[in-house]
């Protein structure tokens, strides 16, 4: 909120020593963060002065209408000057920038020739003054509000500092100069008058007279009040002091009426609303739509009314939507004489959902949301009525009300509670001090139990740790001193956590380089890559960032490859990435999650209820090699990343686990169908890995042969630890088969059938030369296998028998024969 | 033939001589296969001591044997020499451009983000704390109600908060990781020390300094006589252990539903006072939902984000850097890299 610094020392005693960065922390130091302070008027010099409009020539033949303007601005001769604004008469009160004056920009007036003749000075706007944005023309001053030649400056107040002090939530009192002025009085430990203590309010007696007021919903609010006034001069000026200040604070001098309704909002917090009197019943409902369909309300837009909507009608029409904006029929114009006030303690959730509905955030929605001062529906609307009498030359009517303000309770409250909970030193005495200034009564019954009576504005404070925030705020956080617990014994990562750790840097140490890829996806993309059933079935977002990628991802590697793609796109030759990430798939069936209040502790089965309607999120290590792992270089060419690499990879991650995997040859999108492996740990997929589809690679523009894996860390068990093998010493016998095998046989299962035919004495097993330029469908597959007992040196005769044993399960189970 | 004393010292002075001349090993190979082996003056004269008169055999036999090892000494000293000199040699010739890069070895990195999730796990367990996790796309009324924020609350509109259809399914993508907390202390008894990294997310278009997919960390401590002043010398510890021991920070009071007192913590690092997250003193409301007893036990929760530390940190001035996988930005930060 913007408030000018004039106003708040009007009811704080703020020092006139003080430094604007000690006031900045001195709201910083009770919550109020600083958006920003202007200092009105700092780039400003005069000589400006108040004139009056003498003559007007207006000079034709030039592209905009330019007017050569006599003023008198109280010196011996009139002052003539060239204009090129034309919202002014003769007779009328401008401001003056005469010779030798500076404006904001560092702009220097000075006597010069334009449009052939000399102009003497300038006629101010707004914006030129740096006072508002207001440029569409000059100032008009009201009529009689100074004399000629009288100094512009302090006539407009220019000389001001206006501070945006952000409010808190839960601070809606502070949305006024009331509250601001308070906290900085509190936080300087200056003295505070209240204004809302200054209204007199005893000639506006509840005489019932004039517009009335029933309510219908009682829920929308705890109090109302409308007081009327008649005979109101339409045609009265704002006087300046009220418009400037209106201004400063952000807001436009519109009709004295309406400037009262936000002079007084702005004074004291209480969001006001003038109805015309003459254009609305005699009696005012407040009520919910229900089935009221529109209103057009005062930004001119015709509205379509929820029937939930809160509304203040007449018998025939919607006047206002309450709380939040007023309706054009029954605005105040130029011709208003009775008005109709209406001040009110709306119920805030109301008022926020209305808001909310209409997208529409008013000055007055902002205060009724955050939940203003109950107490101040009286004196607000008694205040601007007074003012009404006193600017506008009104008469008093009458007033109608409906409820009765409604105040936080009286709390019980150990004072000792604010040391043992803020770990400081702190007395009784300065803790009633600090609950004084921000309002509350406090009565000590006893050293451990006082009586705490919170002020009208702050409904908020309802437990102990609400007063404890007041105090701490008044002492200041930095007298809380730093002290440090230390936790739990046992603290550890957990299994899992490790894994994910181990992995990420297994890869990283390997020359893959990690990536955090939004998990949004486009339907259209993961379908195009292949994506079906189950590995296809994502949530949708409602409101998603951009319609492209409403979906949340089911899989790594539609994220790696757009990430790949971008890293191509930017020069990088050889990519390879990871990501270790959660991926969503909408294929449970979740339990609708009951509404559950939180007024108590849900039991077992209802927390059982909100966990299962929430879908298991598994975590993945998924990676994309684009290139190469390493770069060409000038000591010769990095090894080719194939599918080998990326299964390899991706058996290297599950044994790092601790998982033993099997592998087959899988069909699975987007790996090339004959070119990707799945590993399966006690018959679950756990991975699948190899080079991606052609079509893949070719619509993504990516290096051929380019490949991934993906590993789903969440499906891998936690194995028991390691039994440590006993190592035999004795020489091992070391036996080489070459056998030739039809090629659609795959390795792995000629690998078994060896181990299998071996007998219990193979150590190891290697696979160390494989060729397939046999011709006729059939490869060759050349194992080395190790023999080794524990016992004895094995003699050649038994090693050979072992060996012709193997072959022979070779034979039976693949088909495979000894190659000569 | 027959050879004499004179013979012998002749031969042994040519030896020497050829010996000293030797300029390398190659040369010193043949002087002793000239000067030693089994044809040379000295061999024969060896080989003829056995016939010889035994009179005349002892004291030639002196003469010979002196000589031989003359010779040989000086042939072993001359070899040490050669050797060396050969060895300084080769391995002035095997001397190699030892700044030729190596970028045939691949060179990946761990994106920062982890690195600092890593940082401060240890961190914080080493003060005793538990990690824990919990699902990104999480139940409303853990990521909201139970957290003291509720139904109309601001922070609860399609401008805030991602929603999933249909909307009665009643799953949001989690604002904050506060829901960690909530199951942490609905499911487990006090005292409970935990520490909750992870991603989150809000409705915010990606710039500079925004993400609308962004990373927290969360703490919280539930234990008897917990005190703001236990919640400031943790901040202050885990503050210094991220920027540097001389690292200030100070709490200012703000507003969140869930804490009360609630404040935001700032940091002065080079020269200016920085944001880094809210924090405050469990809101009993907060406390009471999840079944711990307030009358018993106190806690304080903070949550910072870790984008914006890294930014500070390591000057990082784009958030899109961050966030768009650019093996450039992984890879400057290395393996370790903090």
């Amino acid at each position: 909120m913007k408030i000018p610094l004039s106003w708040i020392r009007e009811f704080a005693d703020v020092p006139e020593e003080i430094s604007l960065a000690e006031i900045e922390l001195a709201f910083v130091n009770v919550g109020f963060e600083i958006e920003s302070i202007e200092v009105q008027g700092a780039d400003l010099e005069g000589p400006l002065t108040v004139a009056r409009v003498e003559s007007i020539e207006e000079l034709t033949g030039n592209k905009k209408p330019i007017r050569f303007v006599g003023l008198d601005c109280g010196e011996d001769s009139a002052r003539f000057v060239i204009c090129g604004a034309t919202n002014f008469a003769v007779g009328d009160l401008v401001v003056a920038a005469l010779p030798g004056a500076v404006l904001p920009g560092n702009f220097a007036i000075s006597a010069r020739e334009t449009y052939g003749r000399t102009s003497n000075g300038m006629i101010c706007s707004a914006r030129e003054l740096g006072i508002s944005d207001e440029h569409s023309g000059i100032i008009v001053l009201p009529a009689d509000c100074a004399k000629v030649g009288a100094d512009a400056i302090a006539l407009l107040e220019i000389n001001d500092v206006i501070i945006d002090a952000a409010v808190n939530p839960d601070r809606g009192y502070a949305l006024s100069i009331r509250g601001l002025a308070r906290e900085l009085a509190a936080s300087l430990g200056v003295k505070f008058d209240d204004p809302a203590l200054k209204v007199d309010l005893s000639k506006f007696d509840k005489n019932k007279a004039g517009i009335q007021i029933e309510v219908e919903d009682p829920s929308a609010l705890s109090v109302v009040y409308i007081r009327t006034i008649s005979e109101f001069n339409p045609g009265a000026p704002t006087p300046l002091w009220m418009s400037r200040r209106i201004e400063k604070s952000g807001m436009r001098s519109i009709s004295l009426a309406v400037d009262i309704t936000n002079y007084v909002m702005l004074e004291l917090g209480q969001p006001l609303h003038a109805f015309d009197g003459s254009k609305i019943d005699t009696l005012l409902t407040i009520r919910r739509a229900g089935q009221t369909k529109k209103i057009k309300t005062l930004d001119n837009q015709e509205r379509n009314l929820d029937p939930e909507d809160l509304l203040v009608a007449d018998k025939s029409t919607a006047l206002a939507l309450a709380g939040v904006m007023g309706g054009s029929s029954s605005e105040v114009t130029q011709s208003t004489s009775t008005i109709a006030l209406e001040a009110a303690r709306f119920d805030p959730i109301t008022i926020a959902k209305g808001s909310r509905r209409h997208k529409l955030s008013s000055e007055a929605s902002r205060r009724l949301e955050r939940g203003v001062d109950p107490s101040l529906a009286e004196i607000s609307s008694g205040r601007a009525i007074a003012l009404m009498i006193e600017l506008g030359g009104a008469t008093y009517v009458g007033t109608s009300t409906f409820g009765e303000p409604e105040f936080a309770p009286i709390l019980s409250f150990d004072p000792n509670f604010v040391a043992r909970y803020l770990g400081i030193q702190v007395s009784l005495s300065e803790v009633e001090e600090k609950l004084r200034v921000v309002g509350c009564e406090v009565v000590r019954e006893t050293d451990t139990n006082w009586e705490i009576s919170p002020p009208t504005w702050r409904a908020d404070l309802l437990l102990a740790p609400d007063l404890v925030e007041e105090v701490a705020r008044m002492i200041g956080y930095e007298r809380i001193p730093s002290t440090l617990p230390t936790g739990k014994k046992g603290a550890a990562l957990s299994a899992m956590q490790y894994r994910k750790r181990g992995v990420a840097n297994f890869l990283a140490d390997n020359g893959f380089s990690e990536v955090y890829n939004y998990p949004f996806v486009n339907p259209n993309f993961v379908a195009e890559l292949g994506f079906v059933g189950d590995r296809a079935k994502s949530f949708r977002i409602a409101n998603p960032m951009s319609e492209e990628f409403p979906d949340l991802r089911t899989h790594l590697l539609p994220g790696l490859l757009l990430t790949a793609v971008r890293n191509q796109g930017r020069g990088a030759k050889d990519i390879a990435i990871f990501e270790i990430g959660t991926v969503f798939r909408n294929t449970e069936k979740l339990e609708i999650q009951k509404v559950v209040g939180t007024d108590r502790v849900p039991d077992v089965e209802t927390r059982r209820g909100i966990y299962a309607s929430v879908p298991n999120q598994p975590l993945h290590v998924g990676a994309v090699v684009a290139g190469k792992l390493g770069s060409d270089s000038w000591n010769g060419k990095a090894e080719e990343f194939t599918w080998v690499e990326s299964i390899g990879f991706a058996r290297m991650i599950i044994e790092s686990t601790g998982n033993l995997a099997t592998v087959i040859s899988s069909d699975f999108a987007p790996w090339h169908p004959g070119r990707c492996a799945e590993f399966q740990v006690n018959g679950r997929a756990v991975a699948h890995a190899g080079e991606l589809h052609p079509r893949v690679i070719s619509a993504l523009g990516l290096p051929e042969r380019s490949c991934a894996f993906v590993v789903v860390l969440g499906a891998l068990d936690f194995p028991a630890s390691v039994k440590s093998p006993s190592l035999v010493t004795m020489p091992a016998a070391i036996q080489d088969i070459s056998l030739v095998v039809d090629e659609s046989i795959a390795a792995a299962t000629v690998e078994t059938a060896l181990k299998a035919g071996a007998g219990d004495l193979l150590e190891s097993i290697t696979l160390f030369d494989r060729y397939d330029k046999l011709g006729e469908g059939k490869v060759s597959l050349a194992f080395t296998l190790v023999f080794r007992a524990a016992d004895r040196t094995l003699t050649a005769e038994e090693v050979s028998q072992y060996r012709e044993s193997a072959a022979a399960a070779a034979l039976k189970e693949c088909g495979a024969t000894v190659r000569v | 033939m027959s050879l004499t004393v004179a013979d012998v010292s002749s031969a042994t002075r040519s030896a020497l001589d050829a010996i000293v001349m030797a300029k390398d090993l190659a040369q010193l190979k043949l002087v002793k296969i000239e000067h030693l082996g089994d044809k040379s003056n000295l061999s024969k004269a060896s080989q003829a001591l056995g016939k010889i008169a035994p009179e005349q055999k002892a004291q030639f036999g002196k003469v010979v044997g002196a000589a031989k090892a003359e010779v040989t000494a000086a042939f072993d000293a001359r070899l040490v020499v050669l050797e060396s000199e050969r060895d300084a040699k080769v391995l002035a010739e095997e001397r190699v451009d030892v700044t030729l890069p190596a970028t045939k070895m691949p060179k990946g990195g761990l994106h920062p983000l982890t690195i600092l999730t890593n940082e401060i796990s240890d961190l914080f367990i080493g003060l005793g704390y538990r990690v824990a996790e919990g699902p990104e796309l999480e139940a409303e009324w853990l990521n909201f109600d139970a957290l003291n924020i509720p139904a109309d609350h601001p922070a609860r509109t399609m401008q805030d908060t991602f929603f999933i259809e249909p909307l009665e399914s009643r799953l949001v993508l989690r604002t904050h990781t506060s829901p960690v907390q909530i199951r942490t202390m609905l499911e487990d008894q006090p005292p409970i020390y935990v520490i909750c990294p992870g991603r989150t997310y809000r409705a915010d278009e990606l710039d500079a300094t925004h993400t609308p997919v962004f990373s927290q960390v969360e703490g919280l401590v539930i234990d008897r006589g917990i005190t703001m002043a236990d919640l400031k010398g943790t901040l202050d510890y885990f503050a210094q252990s991220i920027f540097g021991p001389d690292v200030k920070t100070r709490l200012r009071p703000s507003f969140f539903p869930f804490t009360e007192p609630s404040a935001e913590v700032d940091f002065f690092f080079n020269g200016r006072w920085i944001e880094w997250g809210g924090c405050g003193m469990v809101n009993p409301k907060v406390l009471e939902v999840c079944g711990i007893d307030t009358s018993e036990f106190s806690g304080f929760a903070f949550g910072m984000g870790l984008e914006r530390t890294l930014m500070v940190r390591h000057g990082i001035t784009d958030m899109h850097d961050i966030v768009e996988g650019d093996i450039r930005f992984t890879r400057s930060f290395g393996v370790g890299g903090r």
